[in-house]
């Protein structure tokens, strides 16, 4: 059991990582006010430009290809996501429709531009984060193995921006104010803070995460573009649902989430794991969040005024 | 008057139809000139990938199949309104449902028809019941309730077809079905010389007349559409809201189901693991388009179904990448979402325009006045 959990960590880490950035970005913009369903979209995006960059630079920046395009990743994020503020914030349009024109968008465009590049609709990188163990941390027995070994710099920088993030919108006046943008926001306007400014973060937020969440699944585990993170960013949304729009709650889903997931993965190799068929473990996120909307269904954590246009 | 703002407001929802369609087929022209292509040569070679022979044609009607009854599913939905996101899930439990029986029951042709399309209309209906019995007795939110909906259906359909209906060759499909098993038809066949063509357009047209009657002629459609445009007035007036958003999921997931039934049992021969179906999303951009009204929705899904099956061709012609096609459908889907600007923008136009005449009118008969009285 024990050398079944130390080698199926990793890999639930890994797997963990980028839907949690996704989600945070989620809880951005949902905290400000605006749904984003179409997180799945903006990984993609990310995803797609990353892998772009790094491809092109790669024989020139040698390793430092992998952060440039992590970055690229990122603001290509960001800037897609700038097409559902402005539909959601600036036009009042439907949000649930916008943001299934930008997953339907970001998938035909992305493969459309991958096809014209490089010849097909995938674009493989030669380069990926070598995985470290991180000095006397890795040591401590039981912690060491599980969460200090084989570990790839990105899970930290992304662990620390969730912990940025939970101060930021917690324990600062910007923070609150973010946040009440998505419960009541007219009294937030009647404070005198601009409701559209605050929201725009609250996207633009997302879309830089959900970019990062994508570079992140290229340069640890996957390694090539090929059209599709297969509902990672739903998978997201559901965490971040499952954790009730909470820092700490999505951290705690995305990772029953991504062990979850794991084990359905592994589950062929893993004899003692084969018990179970592997459709329960990758169903069960999902039934999880279901069932999770049904249990707190009397008293929803969901912003108020979430969907509302101002 | 009432007649006269009733036509000012279909007019207008026909406008930005329009207006969003050109922005989509805008945007795709800029993507073709921006990768070196000639735009004209491209969607020359698009529209007559979709309708230059008999055969393409077939294959231009059996794909706008698919189209017509996921969009009718989601305009359903949206009569009631419900925004029905999960067709994708739908149609998969639809298609598996109809699969299943294609592979395993065996009788005369009119009664197995009749099992077959029975099964996709109920695999979907179960796939659309559940969001709506949770949307009623505890205020899930639908589009939630059906985005997981579809990756369970995803994630089933992954771990069931290669356990239960293995092909003999790959491991990511189902066997095929025979063709005596499927829609397809030998006189259909014929007329469109071998092409996709099957009886699954002619489900979707009975389809697109029966959910017209429902909604036009009978007192469910009427309580459907009262919910639909004021869930607390209806309520008010005695109609039983919960009943009908369950009854409304029900239907529109059996229309989905049908679509997948169509897909999956008459367009292609197989099932294929780790895809969910683009026809759930594309059927938001047919009822978007043809606003939610049945014939509106049976044009909208031929001309998504000329874009959809003329991309293979032009691609094949040009080096533009098929994905041009899903492009210019995704654009159109935001410049619906965003109509509201078409609306200003046209209203300000039309005010400008009807000023302008009655100035002239005034004008006028500001001039017939000072003749008269010249005279």
């Amino acid at each position: 059991m024990w050398v079944t959990l130390t080698q199926i960590f990793p890999y639930a880490i890994a797997y963990t990582i980028p839907m949690l950035v996704t989600s945070l970005g989620g809880l951005y913009s949902e905290r400000s006010g605006v749904t984003n369903i179409g997180l799945e979209g903006l990984m993609l995006v990310g995803y797609f430009a990353s892998a772009i960059t790094i491809k092109l630079t790669e024989a020139t920046l040698g390793i430092n290809a992998l952060p440039v395009g992590i970055l690229v990743g990122v603001v290509a994020g960001a800037i897609f996501s700038l097409l559902h503020a402005f539909a959601s914030i600036n036009l009042r349009a439907d949000q649930i429709i916008s943001g299934t024109a930008i997953n339907m968008l970001a998938g035909a465009l992305t493969v459309y531009l991958a096809r014209t590049i490089s010849g097909s609709g995938n674009v493989r990188i030669f380069m990926g984060i070598i995985r470290k163990n991180i000095p006397f941390l890795a040591n401590i027995p039981i912690l060491g193995p599980l969460f200090f070994s084989q570990t790839y710099w990105t899970t930290w920088l992304c662990l620390l921006i969730w912990a940025l993030s939970w101060v930021l919108l917690y324990k600062t006046s910007f923070g609150l104010r973010l946040r009440a943008c998505g419960e009541h926001p007219s009294a937030v306007a009647s404070a005198g803070i601009n409701v559209r400014l605050m929201r725009y973060f609250g996207v633009v937020m997302s879309g830089a995460l959900a970019g990062l969440g994508g570079s992140v699944i290229l340069v640890t585990y996957s390694g090539e573009f090929n059209g599709t993170v297969a509902g990672l960013g739903f998978l997201s949304l559901a965490a971040l649902i499952f954790g009730q729009w909470k820092p700490l709650g999505i951290l705690g889903a995305t990772f029953f989430f991504g062990i979850a997931t794991t084990i359905a993965n592994v589950s062929q190799v893993i004899p003692s794991l084969n018990v179970i068929p592997p459709v329960v473990f990758k169903v069960f996120p999902y039934i999880a969040t279901l069932v999770a909307l049904v249990a707190f269904s009397k008293k929803s954590a969901a912003p108020k005024a979430v969907g509302d246009p101002f | 008057m009432s007649d006269i703002e009733n036509k000012e407001l279909k007019s207008n929802a026909f406008l930005v139809a329009i207006s969003a369609v050109l922005l989509g087929l805008l945007a795709g022209a800029v993507l073709m000139a921006t990768i070196g292509s000639n735009p004209f040569t491209g969607f020359w070679y698009l529209f007559r990938g979709g309708l230059m022979n008999i055969e393409r044609i077939g294959n231009t009607l059996a794909t706008a199949t698919n189209l017509m009854l996921v969009g009718l599913s989601v305009a359903f939905a949206f009569k009631t309104g419900l925004f029905n996101i999960g067709a994708s899930g739908q149609m998969l439990v639809g298609g598996l449902c109809a699969t299943i029986v294609a592979h395993n029951v065996f009788l005369p042709r009119p009664l197995y028809l009749a099992v077959l399309i029975l099964s996709g209309l109920l695999g979907g209906a179960i796939w659309g019941v559940i969001p709506g019995f949770l949307k009623a007795k505890f205020n899930v939110h639908e589009v939630v309730a059906t985005i997981m909906m579809n990756w369970i259906a995803y994630w089933s359909v992954y771990y069931f077809v290669p356990a239960y209906l293995k092909g003999p060759s790959l491991e990511t499909e189902s066997a095929s079905i025979a063709i005596s098993q499927t829609l397809r038809s030998p006189w259909l066949t014929k007329i469109f010389k071998g092409s996709y063509m099957n009886l699954g357009f002619f489900v979707a047209i009975a389809s697109v007349i029966i959910i017209k009657f429902i909604l036009d002629k009978t007192t469910l459609g009427f309580e459907l559409k009262a919910v639909g445009s004021n869930r607390e007035c209806a309520e008010y007036a005695g109609i039983k809201v919960n009943k009908n958003v369950i009854l409304s999921m029900m239907i529109a997931g059996g229309l989905a189901g049908l679509a997948g039934l169509s897909f999956y049992t008459g367009y292609s021969r197989n099932m294929q693991i780790g895809v969910l179906p683009s026809q759930g999303f594309d059927g938001i951009a047919v009822a978007l388009l043809g606003a939610s009204n049945p014939l509106g929705v049976f044009f909208s899904s031929l001309f998504f179904g000329v874009l959809q099956s003329g991309k293979g061709f032009m691609n094949a012609m040009t080096k533009v990448p098929p994905e041009i096609a899903d492009t210019i459908i995704a654009v159109i889907i935001y410049f619906t979402a965003t109509s509201v600007m078409f609306k200003r923008i046209w209203e300000a136009l039309f005010k400008k325009v009807s000023r302008g005449k009655k100035d002239k009118r005034a004008k006028a008969a500001a001039e017939l006045q000072s003749s008269k009285e010249v005279e």
